[in-house]
């Protein structure tokens, strides 16, 4: 590996340019080269080198020449391919998709050109973000850097292993049930998504519009609080996005917590815990006890209904967002749409030119989903299955706010296991959802939340600590981790790949 | 109607493009007519990862309208997804209100009729805001084309409750609330461009036997004139009662049915039913947030609505005297040719003088010069000045539309142009008996035929007024003139 | 409950999805059993609970009418899959 890479995080990098110890031009060939030869990862979808060493370049002319670069100048930044690059291949993993070049920005995307970073190619991902592996992706699995057998996590897995892999000192991703905090804790990064409205949806392709939000991966947090705060604010392009004055993330960072009230939560205890990921969350438990945090049980009750809820909320939306795609304005058109199974000589033809377009162009996963979210909205079920999911996810939200009445964030494990090796769970579709147990109910709040590496198993796979904390909070929600991360080395270790 | 063993039922769908600079969710414009797919944005073709964001004014104008048809607002409303999977839909679900529409109840005015019925109003059911989709056109060849141009526009949808009993009523109902539309400036209601578009529920309750019986429902789409939306139900009311009178089939025995108006055949026709029955999944919008209106919304809101047609109608005849006939033809023209009326009256002009000289020559000009009542280079203190004079009989009315002709010309006002052109009424009893003694002397024939009988006297002694206005140069006071001429004719015809 | 095949046809027509008649055979066993699996929601009782459709609940979030610059039609139409010089192309719709 380049030298210029060894141990590299977005503000080392920041240093070295600054200090004209480095170009953002020699950075971003050595990310290319990098990329060119860990290519078995799978991780980039989609990665054009010449646009990227181009406006590396022109940072480095603005720079050298003393003009403002922003607070991210000259540093790359891969990009989950679920957000809008104008003129670029926007495929959300999907033949569907395959050919699709918005003429748009995604407001993160223009925030992030504005801070000055190089978007550095197009991670790879579960189909339109539906998954927990990366495995459902139209561009084949991604490799988890960690352990080559296993997967990612995802659906951001291309965005958590490019930065485990440092391929990208940092990326964008998304989480809809926990798309960044999952995969951040199987590649060993830190994984960061906001409260619901902290960052513009605008130019994310929807999965489940009520539950996305776009957040970063990094190696530590105070890399996690720059990009948090380059990407953050009101958006008048979303109207879902919250007019709240944004923090200084990274200038708080290090200030300890005068007091720091750690919550755990039994819930997060439960059968299915894998106990090598309990250990390691007991002991970072005992590490916030050493540093002077106060321990506190809290309970909330209806997080075991997290995971129906969130099979009803997100197929729904699911099933709404995803109708656009039939073949007529943009996406793939299937080329015959002759009847071809019982039933389909009734239907007229442009009925089955969309049928039979979007049964090639979406895979099995997205298609389940939209079948279970049709069902669920349909005349004689909605009540009984959606409704209801939408008082559930209130009650969800209220055992939040009464937890939060006694502590400062929740925390416990990330996900119930460590990352599973590749094909190990497409047969078995529950416990594939289950992986998402714990970061679910976060989306179905609203409320933001971090994964942070707090360990490894006896055969070297990370593991990661969750925390959460009460909506708009990011600010203590990134000191109580810090406290954590101070007193541990877990996010210094990068996995031992050749290259 | 009266002549028929039935009353025909009929309910109004209503659809009214408001008028906005931008698109009810995004930035793209509004304008009609532009070529194919020249005015569409990433949000209104559906794109991935856009999103809407709701138009202030698209709120407000549908909220202006609803009150003023007395429609109840509700405190919280909030934006639902209507699923169906349509060529000129783009994200194939419409954003429309469900369950929580801005806007219940209230009522359309049914203005009464020229042969006296009518009159009276019909119940809404609901006001709701909603999206318009893109357009459809289907070529000659295998393919259809699809222009997202109008997908997007701000369309409020007004639902009326089946109180209306007559075709006439249908469109009297149309007519009046697309006046009072434009009164609120809410919307250019031009149903040939589609800003206005009607759909008709119709049934017909037949009375047999001392029972009524019910026949099926037929909703007629695709009503783009006043006159299609009379002719259809007329032709529809009777096809329902022929078929009913062949099998008897009453609503029990068959669901609603969409059919389509043919203009050119001048028929309604079976549409094709839809490929799979209609299961619109509606569900919250969750890319937009519910809206609450306040109180104080509402009273700015309801402060922001001025006179509205019927009201005005009412002040014109009880204020002003009007006739019900001069009235309406004032209030019909739109709120700036009324409020000119309006202006004229207050610089002093008697009311039905103004009214007669707007009636027919401010509107007449207007509409030969093509321009609005903005641009009408005689502005109203300047008419209430001329017709004062005209009143006063300084002027007789021919004199009057000469000077008014010469201030459209000039811009002059009444006083500079009369001075200029020497405009003055004679009322000299001698002069004008000159011109009558000359006028007769001239036309004998007129004489004779009076005598005759053959030819109506009215139209003969018309004749010889308009002979000897001539004799004076137009400047006879009118008045006059009548008198002495038949003064003069009995004196002959004794 | 259970879900027939014919059921999870008609759904699959709502949701404009063909499906082979083996897939039909697979899609049906799996919502079959995340629907059971999702069914535990209805022994809770939500009695006075409202809906929460956004985890972050804001109110009136409106945008000026403003016009911006249209999509110029090439950009429009650039990513459709079948089109003419002016306007998208589907197969033949008639009334
Ligand atoms: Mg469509
Ligand atoms: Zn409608």
């Amino acid at each position: 590996m380049n030298d210029l890479l060894k141990d590299a995080t977005v503000t080392s990098l920041l240093a070295k340019l600054e200090a004209r110890e480095v170009s953002s031009e020699e950075l971003v060939r050595a990310y290319v080269d990098r990329a060119g030869a860990l290519g078995r990862l799978n991780v980039y979808a989609h990665l054009d080198a010449d646009r990227a060493l181009e406006r590396a370049r022109a940072i480095d002319a603005d720079r050298a020449a003393g003009r403002p670069v922003g607070p991210l100048g000259g540093v790359p930044v891969a990009i989950k391919d679920v957000l809008c690059v104008e003129g670029e291949p926007t495929t959300c993993g999907s033949r569907m998709l395959r050919d699709f070049r918005p003429p748009y920005d995604a407001t993160a995307i223009v925030k992030l050109r504005e801070a000055g970073a190089v978007l550095f190619g197009k991670t790879n991902m579960d189909e339109f973000a539906m998954g927990s592996s990366t495995e459902s992706s139209f561009h084949g699995p991604t490799l988890n850097p960690w352990d080559e057998t296993r997967i990612p996590g995802g659906s951001s897995g291309g965005s958590a292993a490019a930065v485990a892999a440092d391929l990208a000192p940092a990326s964008l991703g998304t989480d809809t049930g926990g798309s960044i905090r999952q995969p951040a804790s199987f590649c060993g990064v830190v994984g960061l998504k906001p409260t619901y409205g902290r960052v513009s949806r605008y130019g994310l392709i929807a999965f489940a519009s009520s539950l996305d939000q776009i957040g970063p991966f990094t190696h530590d947090l105070a890399d996690a609080a720059l990009l948090l705060k380059v990407i953050s604010g009101r958006d008048e392009r979303d109207a879902t996005s919250v007019d709240r004055p944004v923090p200084d993330y990274s200038a708080s960072l290090d200030r300890k917590p005068e007091s720091l009230r750690i919550g755990v939560a039994r819930e997060f205890f439960t059968e299915g815990l894998d106990p090598e990921v309990e250990s390691a969350v007991r002991e970072a438990i005992r590490v916030y006890e050493k540093a002077g945090a106060r321990i506190k049980e809290v309970s909330l009750p209806h997080s075991g209904y997290g995971i129906p809820v969130y099979y009803i909320v997100a197929p729904a939306e699911c099933s709404s967002n995803l109708a656009r795609y039939d073949g007529t304005i943009f996406g793939h058109r299937a080329e015959d749409w002759s009847p071809r199974y019982p039933g389909e000589e009734d239907l007229h033809p442009l009925v089955r030119m969309m049928m039979a377009s979007r049964a090639e162009g979406f895979g099995a996963e997205v298609k389940r989903r939209i079948m279970l979210g049709t069902f669920a909205l349909s005349a004689g079920y909605a009540d009984q299955y959606y409704n209801q999911a939408l008082k559930v996810r209130r009650l969800i939200r209220d055992d939040f706010d009464a937890a939060f009445q006694d502590v400062d964030v929740i925390v416990g494990p990330t996900s119930p296991t460590p990352a599973f090796e590749l094909g190990g769970r497409s047969d078995d579709l529950l416990s594939m959802y289950l992986s998402d147990i714990y970061t679910v109910t976060a989306n179905l709040a609203g409320i933001p939340g971090l994964s942070v590496p707090c360990g490894q198993t006896k055969t070297g796979l990370p593991i990661g600590l969750q925390l959460l904390a009460p909506a708009f909070a990011e600010e203590s929600l990134l000191r109580a981790a810090r406290v954590f991360e101070r007193e541990t080395d877990w996010h210094l270790r990068r996995p031992a790949i050749g290259s | 109607m009266s002549s028929q063993p039935y009353d025909v039922v009929i309910g109004l769908e209503i659809h009214v493009q408001l008028q906005t600079e931008s698109k009810m969710f995004s930035w793209g414009g509004t304008e009609f007519g532009l070529p194919p797919n020249t005015q569409t944005d990433p949000v209104s073709l559906g794109m991935p990862g856009t999103l809407p964001v709701m138009n202030r004014k698209a709120f407000e104008l549908a909220l202006k309208t609803a009150v003023a048809l007395g429609a109840k607002i509700a405190p919280f409303t909030k934006w639902d997804r209507k699923n169906y999977y349509y060529p000129d839909l783009p994200k194939n679900y419409q954003v429309s209100q469900y369950d929580l529409p801005f806007s219940t109840g209230g009522k359309l005015d049914i203005p009464p009729r020229k042969d006296g019925g009518g009159g009276g109003h019909c119940a809404l059911t609901r006001v709701h805001l909603e999206e318009d989709t893109g357009k459809l056109t289907h070529g000659v060849g295998e393919h259809s084309e699809i222009d997202l141009n109008r997908a997007g526009i701000p369309l409020l949808e007004i639902v009326g409750e089946p109180e209306i009993r007559s075709a006439a009523d249908a469109r009297g109902c149309l007519e009046e609330l697309r006046l009072t539309l434009r009164y609120l400036g809410v919307s250019d209601c031009e149903m040939q461009e589609g800003s206005l578009r009607c759909d008709a529920n119709v049934n017909l309750h037949i009375h047999k036997d001392g029972r009524t019986i019910a026949t099926p429902i037929v909703e007629i789409k695709n009503l783009n004139s006043f006159r299609a939306v009379e002719k259809a139900i007329n032709y529809e009311a009777d096809r329902q009662y022929e078929k009913w009178k062949r099998d008897g089939l009453t609503i029990k025995d068959a669901p609603k049915g969409t059919w389509g108006w043919d203009d050119d055949l001048e028929r309604t026709k079976p549409q094709r039913e839809k490929e799979t029955a209609a299961d619109y999944r509606y569900f919250p919008d969750p890319d937009l947030v519910p809206v609450v209106v306040d109180e104080a919304w509402l009273e700015r809101v309801r402060a922001s609505i001025g006179e509205l047609p019927a009201a005005r109608r009412r002040r014109y005849e009880t204020e002003h005297g009007l006739s019900a006939y001069d009235a309406n033809v004032l209030v019909e023209q739109g709120d700036d040719v009324a409020a000119y009326y309006d202006a004229v009256v207050a610089a002093g002009g008697e009311p039905k003088l103004a009214s007669n000289w707007i009636q027919q020559d401010v509107l007449r000009t207007m509409k030969d010069r093509k321009v609005a009542i903005a641009e009408f280079p005689v502005k109203p203190d300047a008419l209430a000045d001329l017709i004062g004079r005209v009143g006063r009989k300084e002027l007789n009315t021919n004199q009057g539309r000469e000077v008014l002709g010469r201030m459209i010309e000039t811009g002059d006002p009444a006083e500079k142009v009369i001075e200029l052109g020497g405009y003055k009424m004679v009322s000299d009893n001698d002069a004008i008996a000159k011109a009558v003694e000359a006028a007769l002397a001239a036309n004998p024939q007129a004489i004779a035929d009076l005598k005759g009988g053959k030819k109506k006297p009215e139209a003969v002694k018309g004749f010889l007024r308009g002979q000897v206005m001539k004799q004076t140069g137009g400047k006879a006071n009118p008045a006059l003139v009548g008198e002495l001429l038949e003064a003069r004719l009995s004196e002959l015809l004794a | 409950m259970s879900l027939s095949t014919e059921e999870v046809a008609k759904v699959a027509v709502l949701a404009r999805l063909r499906l082979a008649p083996e897939e039909l055979e697979t899609f049906t066993g799996q919502l079959n059993a995340i629907v059971d699996y999702v069914a535990q929601l209805q022994a809770l009782d939500t009695t006075g609970v409202e809906p929460l459709a956004h985890g972050v609940e804001v109110r009136n979030v409106f945008r000026d009418d403003a016009r911006g610059p249209a999509l110029p039609r090439e950009a429009a139409l650039a990513n459709a899959p079948k089109r003419n010089a002016e306007s998208f192309l589907v197969p033949a719709v008639l009334d």
